[in-house]
């Protein structure tokens, strides 16, 4: 793409001035890089979380924004829903409702009972298109990625319209190029958290991978080419933390704040946070159909989540994989507050945490809360109970 | 039963028949549970009983067990037992509710109901999943999400012929071959295809006998209550779809309906007001919550409950017996994307309600434990008031907690809201003078 940058900020800038300038515009809730990139003439589609195809909308030549809720009060999407929801769905809303974003198309998943009304709700309220992808619920069935690849199909014919032009084989496949190299760069930031977490802190490294979400991925590609071995040449006193695992930050995000946090008291070296994000684990193979890769990936390559039921990937194993990979002595299982798949996948988490004797800290959290005293001094004290006992 | 005529003997009788069969259901799946039979569990939007008859299992609808232990009063033990076992106050209160059974070994008010030998489920729910994820680790046994593609967006259903209609049908078709591999294998049953034409043809009738009840409450003065009368008919669509007694059911209460309707019985003595209702209904106080609207001289004459919760049954389709797996694969595509229509796109639904139906006002209930059918609620009544001239009542509460439910705050609502449709109904004749 030959569209100027949209976040320019960090370059020819030193380490600790990047990582400022990246959270700085994680948690700018006025999205200045859709409005930047929408002056240059682009088109943005929105995509709720978990998982987006992005590759595709890239290949249309579209920016896929993350659409991921934020720390905002619903002042207009709070009457669009009842009590009793996570607070994601509202405040997603509230982004398109209060001009915050504008899009050209959003995009929900059936994740979740919420999320799925979001399309008709979000529909009546824009005057762009609003629909549901329906990836497979069924991951087990050997028509799956089939499926997937008819459906894949329907929605590249929607983004085909939206970025007046075709999108062609060629141009899916240096999307997956692009793509995979994010992923590769991904990865190898999770290397370093795990193997070294002192030297890159748990929201500095949450900031760097949300950027996906809100940049063009060149872009994203040349921030992580450029930070990266930055960190790894920081200089950086390894302390006494304990190695944690976070599970719960699958769809609705924990604040930066909270990260932070829990970063104070602990070395978080693997997460789900933002998993979408980081959904396929591998390459996508450049050979053959790159639709049908694409969609084979889902399903093959791909990560776990309360909100996919795959045989292959019971969530609890996967967690107790997670950790034993990380090398972590302890899991903070989280939950969004009102977020049924989680509170409902905290169960299960904790049976299993009990059994295989992982010790594990329980807590809700939601995206605008503000105090963080009283679950830091809980943390604290569970840290405490884990180092002296 | 006979083909009676006269009020004493055909008025009343789909209810009392209606509540025997459940009856007979329950006692059913107690023997099995006795017998140590291993039954399948389904959910209602697309059970898929019509199938699962054929291997002969007990079919088990742990969606109706839950609601029964709220009508009967029961709900808050269950609901107490789940959370002391650690889920959350904010879940689905019908999936504790039955955690707790399962872990009385089956254990219900109304009877004991065998374990699981394989559960089989649609995602018109996506707690049917997360649901079913319980029960694989309980029992290690296997479970069939049968993934069911809805539309995309409003106003963009496909139909049959369509490029993407195709997509999501042979998928759907594909799926319910795997299906049919698992339950050969559970049950030891070979599947019989003649014997799935039987039962795609009990569900014909009961469907045709569904649709014609549904056409038949457009009658002034309406001849059942959606929400009351219509749960019972509920019950019985669910329990014995596929079943000929379920076919016999049906056909003699439109039988009994249209006696009602040919002889002006309304099922008020004096029907005052025609409501719809959306959304599941307040099952702890299930009585007293219709009470407070048959009491000001209102009806359901329709509801969304009687769309979704029938599993899309209102939906004008009938099995093809010629062809049956691939007109099973068809129907439940459509029936339970009709089902999630009237759950996620249901304001132009709504709106030909209203004018079928005559409604004078429409009653908005989300619940605390249905996302899926509650979410959308507050923005779909704003869009529907755009569509019709119409009063509307939004008053929340649950289906299965009575915590969450406040008598004495519904009733005000409700008085409240009586009393606009009576001031709206004289004001057209005072500007008339």
């Amino acid at each position: 793409m030959t569209s100027p940058a949209v976040f320019p900020a960090w370059q020819g800038r030193p380490l600790d001035e990047v990582l400022y300038e990246c959270r700085e515009l994680v948690e700018d809730t006025s999205f200045p890089t859709v409005r930047r990139w929408r002056e240059a003439g682009g088109r943005v589609v929105g995509h709720f979380q978990v998982y987006f195809p992005e590759e595709l909308a890239h290949a249309a030549g579209l920016l896929p924004f993350k659409v991921r809720g934020a720390p905002i009060e619903p002042a207009h999407a709070d009457s669009r829903f009842g009590s009793y929801l996570c607070s994601i769905l509202k405040t997603s809303l509230e982004l398109a409702l209060s001009d915050r974003v504008q899009l050209d198309l959003f995009v929900t998943h059936p994740i979740c009972d919420a999320a799925r009304n979001l399309a008709a709700v979000w529909g009546r309220n824009v005057p762009y298109p609003a629909e549901i992808l329906y990836l497979p619920q069924n991951a087990n069935s050997a028509h799956a990625a089939g499926y997937l690849y008819g459906e894949y199909q329907r929605l590249q014919r929607g983004l085909e319209a939206i970025g007046g032009r075709p999108v062609t084989d060629e141009a899916l496949r240096r999307s997956l190029a692009v793509f995979n190299e994010n992923r590769a760069l991904l990865r190898e930031l999770y290397v370093i958290k795990r193997d070294t977490p002192w030297l890159v802190t748990a929201d500095e490294a949450y900031a760097l991978v949300a950027l996906a979400g809100l940049v063009p991925r060149e872009e994203h590609n040349a921030l992580l080419r450029h930070t990266l071995p930055l960190l790894r040449a920081r200089s950086a006193r390894r302390q006494d933390k304990i190695r944690v695992v976070i599970e719960g930050g699958f769809c609705e995000q924990p604040p930066l704040d909270l990260i932070r946090a829990i970063g104070r008291s602990c070395y978080v070296v693997d997460d789900d946070l933002l998993i979408g994000l980081r959904w396929i684990r591998e390459d996508v193979p450049a050979d053959g159909d790159p639709l049908m890769r694409l969609a084979e990936a889902y399903l093959e390559r791909s990560s776990y989540s309360p909100v996919q039921h795959d045989l292959r990937k019971p969530k609890e194993r996967m967690l107790l994989e997670r950790i034993r990979a990380a090398g972590a002595e302890a899991a903070i299982v989280m939950a969004a507050k009102m977020c049924e798949p989680g509170l409902e996948e905290q169960v299960a988490y904790t049976r299993a945490l009990d059994e295989a004797k992982v010790p594990y800290f329980v807590s809700e959290f939601e995206e605008n809360m503000t105090s963080y005293d009283h679950l830091e001094i809980q943390l604290q004290t569970f840290v405490e109970n884990l180092l002296f006992s | 039963m006979t083909s009676d005529t006269g009020d004493d003997t055909i008025v009343g009788r789909g209810n009392r028949n209606g509540a025997q069969l459940f009856r007979e259901w329950y006692a059913g799946l107690s023997a099995a549970a006795a017998d140590d039979r291993r039954a399948a569990y389904v959910f209602v939007m697309g059970s898929l009983a019509e199938l699962l008859r054929v291997f002969d299992f007990p079919i088990v609808f742990p969606e109706i067990n839950s609601l029964q232990t709220a009508v009967r009063h029961a709900a808050h033990e269950y609901l107490n037992e789940a959370e002391d076992y650690g889920y959350s106050p904010d879940i689905c209160g019908y999936v504790k509710a039955d955690v707790a059974t399962q872990l009385r070994r089956g254990q219900l008010p109304m009877a004991t109901i065998p374990k699981p030998g394989l559960a089989v489920y649609t995602n018109a729910c996506n707690t049917y999943i997360k649901w079913a994820e319980i029960w694989e680790r309980m029992y290690h046994m296997p479970t069939v999400t049968i993934d069911v593609p809805g539309t995309r967006a409003a106003g963009r259903q496909t139909h049959a012929g369509d490029r993407d209609f195709e997509n999501d049908r042979r998928y759907v078709r594909a799926q319910l071959e795997e299906l049919i591999a698992v339950c050969e294998r559970v049950s030891g049953v070979a599947f019989d295809i003649d014997r799935l034409r039987e039962t795609l043809g009990c569900t014909n009738a009961m469907n045709r006998g569904w649709r014609r009840l549904l056409d038949l409450n457009r009658s002034r003065p309406s001849v059942f209550n959606a929400l009351s009368d219509g749960t019972i008919y509920l019950g019985v669509a669910n329990s014995l779809r596929g079943d000929a007694a379920g076919a016999t059911f049906f056909t003699e209460l439109v039988e009994e309906m249209e006696y009602k309707a040919a002889h002006g019985i309304g099922t008020l003595n004096e029907e005052q007001f025609r409501l719809i209702f959306v959304g599941v209904p307040c099952y702890p106080i299930f009585r007293r919550f219709n009470e407070l609207f048959t009491g000001s001289g209102g009806t359901f004459v329709n509801s969304t409950y009687l769309w979704f919760a029938s599993g899309g049954s209102n939906v004008d389709f009938e099995y093809d017996l010629a062809r049956p797996l691939d007109s099973l694969a068809e129907g439940l595509l459509v029936s339970v994307r009709d089902a999630m229509d009237s759950m996620f796109f249901q304001s132009p639904i709504l709106a030909g309600m209203i004018d079928d139906y005559q409604a004078d006002g429409i009653v908005y209930h989300p619940i605390k434990s249905c996302r899926t059918v509650s979410t959308g609620l507050a923005d779909s009544r704003r869009a529907l008031m755009e569509l019709r001239d119409v009063s509307s009542l939004y008053i929340e509460s649950d289906m299965m907690d009575r915590r969450v439910v406040s008598e004495a705050q519904l009733k005000n609502r409700v008085d409240a809201f009586f009393e606009g449709l009576a001031t709206r109904r004289r004001q057209p004749a005072a500007v008339k003078g």
